[in-house]
């Protein structure tokens, strides 16, 4: 599966289109990295487990957009746009969509 | 002596935080903001566009979407002096530089991947910013972002 975030796949040209892909995931962090996180609010800086949590969730809702190009018979997905939103106190949406293609 | 600090724990709760974070604070920043300048300048030579109808002279064998994120939270002493900030209203210095090394650090870690690809150009370069993390700080909103940076990497054939 060919992934881009441009309008086609460079070097190669669309022979089909397959219209739009989406995947998302709604995460909670556990209380752990909650209690991490706050302390680490105090002193600033990076939080490291949101940051692996929020990619890790970033991947799964990518996974699933391109299972679902897949199962439409597609072999690349172009024009991928990312969207985050937070649906309730500490959960986020990791969201993902794109124009799934068959190209050659 | 110790009945004052019994009697005033908050206060003095409140002042040892934000000396604290002051110092632990002032000091992760400015290492952070070192860290990036050293990578920013290792990196310089793969270049990353916004636009997607530039391509490289080479050709392209193959293409893939890079990604790089970071959630980057504030001290509690700039929160504070944002906080004040709010009443007079003006430039928060302390969330232009929050936002400021969270994209630079995105987009480096974006292109860290790109390299590790083996690409020679990033095209289509997006950034996303988000609000996390409220729970952990339920009284004061804002307090740490998201960004993250993603875009086309472009690599070469090998030889």
């Amino acid at each position: 599966m060919i992934l881009t975030n441009v309008s086609t796949v460079p070097g190669k040209t669309i022979v089909e289109h397959f219209g739009i892909v989406q995947g998302s995931t709604v995460r909670a962090k556990h209380v752990g990295r909650d209690i991490m996180a706050g302390f680490k609010n105090l002193v600033g800086g990076e939080l490291k487990g949101y940051t692996e949590l929020l990619q890790e969730s970033r991947e799964e809702a990518v996974r699933r957009m391109a299972e679902q190009a897949r199962t439409l018979g597609a072999n690349a997905v172009v024009n991928i746009r990312f969207a985050t939103s937070s649906v309730a106190q500490g959960a986020a949406e990791l969201f993902a969509y794109g124009t799934a293609v068959r190209v050659e | 002596m110790l009945e004052i600090v019994l009697n005033n724990l908050g206060l003095f709760l409140f002042v040892g935080l934000a000396v604290l974070g002051y110092f632990a604070g002032g000091l992760a920043e400015r290492r952070h903001y070192r860290s990036i300048r050293e990578r920013e300048a290792e990196l310089v030579h793969l270049p990353v566009v916004s636009s997607e109808d530039i391509l490289p002279d080479r050709p392209v064998a193959r293409s893939c979407l890079v990604t790089g994120s970071v959630v980057v939270s504030i001290d509690y002493f700039k929160r504070i002096l944002a906080s004040l900030r709010n009443l007079f209203g003006g430039r928060v210095g302390a969330y232009e530089t929050l936002v400021d090394r969270a994209r630079r650090e995105a987009v480096l870690r974006m292109k860290e991947q790109a390299r590790r690809r083996g690409a020679c150009m990033v095209l289509n370069l997006r950034l996303e910013t988000a609000v996390v993390g409220r729970s952990a700080d339920k009284k004061r909103g804002l307090g740490s972002v998201e960004v993250v940076a993603y875009g086309t990497a472009l690599v070469p054939p090998r030889g």
